[in-house]
């Protein structure tokens, strides 16, 4: 992977992971977890606009904007009992807010894999994150113009 | 000293009473130097959110599987685990978690290849202690390590490998996983891999029961007379019979091994932990689609 096309907070996240002991990481997993910010009404009142990821292991839903300017605007939503979940979730809303359509989908495949959570959460489970960001992008493709 | 078993009268109808307890048992408990309160949960920081306080984690990935053989780990890195938690080898252990203990079964059963006599599944689990209003904590325990044996995995009376599930036709095989799963109409989402198997379907002649059959709305096990219905007359268990249960990973039909060994009895249970990931991978297995059990393979 290459830093030419890795956007500057989604290397500012990974760098923050790796700097952390594998016991520390979990800790600041939470910390995204509980930043998820919730779904704003118009998606809140309409659970059937939301497509569910069926790779991670507890139920997260997730719907993928993009203004008329191709800036990408990830929503997700994962019940409060899936921290892990919420976390993989609010790092990605947080890593790709404010990106064009062209950004986002030139973002690296593997970034799930580079954050050193392997350790922590076991690689099962942070493949449940990348098919976020996989399923991400296709609804970046399907809506850019 | 041993710690007294939960005497609730709910219990007593199970075949092992000894191996649950209730949240009210487990309250007066909390302090009991002789027992150590584990949680294990689907979810790998569910019990970083708040936990039973005195409660320690044990994660069934990064804690009870190998990193590197697909296979659990050994007498000496469990030694380490539990030591290193304050577990001793006549320690009392209760394990609670989510969905309905799903995970915590998991965790109960590879304890119970390690041989850990006294464990236990808190009834109800975590949905049930915080559905009570019952305290939670973010305070991780601070215990003081203890020695723990090393003692060699005993696979043979719980377990099952492939193997001994093509040796096994004839006898009961029960199927956990969703009806879905079952009958083979879903093995993958179309364009996305998955963790999942090659084929879909289920193995020949097994019975159809998915996992969560045994558990109750609160969380709790179902009665004895409920669970008789499921597993005796529909499924078609009986007394005497030797039965292999499985699912994607093993960690659902560890579960229905606890409910099969511990509150109806059986005596002959075993965990196909290859379950549906290796069977509907292997090569020229005989698999049966749609929703009909199947018939013994031919040899």
């Amino acid at each position: 992977m290459t830093d030419d096309t890795l956007p500057a907070t989604l290397a500012e996240i990974r760098d923050e992971f790796l700097s952390l002991e594998v016991k520390d990481r979990l800790q600041l997993l939470l910390e995204f977890a509980n930043e998820l910010p919730e779904l704003p009404e118009r998606y809140a009142d309409h659970p059937d606009l939301l497509e569910r990821v069926e790779e991670c292991q507890s139920p997260v839903f997730i719907f993928v904007e993009v203004s008329p300017e191709q800036v990408v605007h990830l929503f997700a939503t994962a019940p409060r009992e899936s921290p892990t979940t919420r976390g993989f979730a609010s790092i990605l809303v947080q890593g790709l807010a404010d990106l064009t359509a062209d950004q986002v989908l030139a973002v690296p495949d593997d970034y799930p894999q580079t954050l050193g959570l392997a350790e922590a959460v076991s690689p099962l489970r942070v493949r449940g994150m990348a098919a976020l960001l996989s399923r991400t992008k296709r609804q970046v493709r399907e809506r850019a113009a | 000293m041993p710690v007294p078993h939960d005497p609730s009268p709910k219990f007593a109808q199970y075949a092992h009473p000894e191996r649950l307890v209730s949240t009210e048992w487990l309250q007066e408990r909390l302090d009991d130097p002789g027992l150590v309160v584990v949680e294990s949960d689907e979810d790998v920081l569910l019990y970083e959110t708040g936990h039973i306080p005195g409660a320690v984690k044990i994660d069934w990935h990064t804690d009870l599987n190998d990193p590197v053989h697909r296979d659990f780990v050994d007498g000496e890195a469990f030694a380490r685990l539990l030591g290193g938690k304050g577990i001793a080898r006549d320690t009392t252990v209760v394990l609670y978690g989510d969905k309905s203990n799903w995970w915590a079964a998991y965790a109960l059963w590879v304890f119970t290849l390690f041989g850990h006599e006294d464990v236990r599944l808190l009834d109800g689990g975590r949905d049930k202690w915080i559905a009570e209003g019952r305290e939670l904590t973010t305070e991780v325990p601070n215990r003081t390590p203890v020695e723990y044996p090393v003692v060699e995995r005993s696979d043979e009376e719980v377990r099952a490998f492939k193997d001994d599930v093509l040796a096994h036709f004839g006898n009961p095989l029960i199927d956990v996983r969703s009806p879905e799963e079952y009958t083979g109409e879903r093995t993958e989402i179309p364009g996305y891999p998955t963790e999942s198997a090659l084929r879909g379907g289920h193995i020949p002649t097994a019975a159809s029961v998915p996992w969560a059959r045994a558990a109750a709305a609160d969380s709790t096990f179902k009665s004895r007379d409920e669970l008789d219905a499921i597993y005796r007359d529909e499924a078609g268990l009986s007394d005497g019979d030797d039965v292999i249960a499985y699912c994607r990973i093993g960690e659902r039909s560890s579960h229905t091994w606890f409910v099969l060994k511990h509150l109806l009895g059986f005596d002959k249970v075993r965990n196909y932990d290859g379950s549906w990931t290796e069977w509907g991978s292997a090569v020229r297995v005989p698999i049966v689609r749609g929703p009909e059990r199947g018939e013994v393979p031919s040899a």
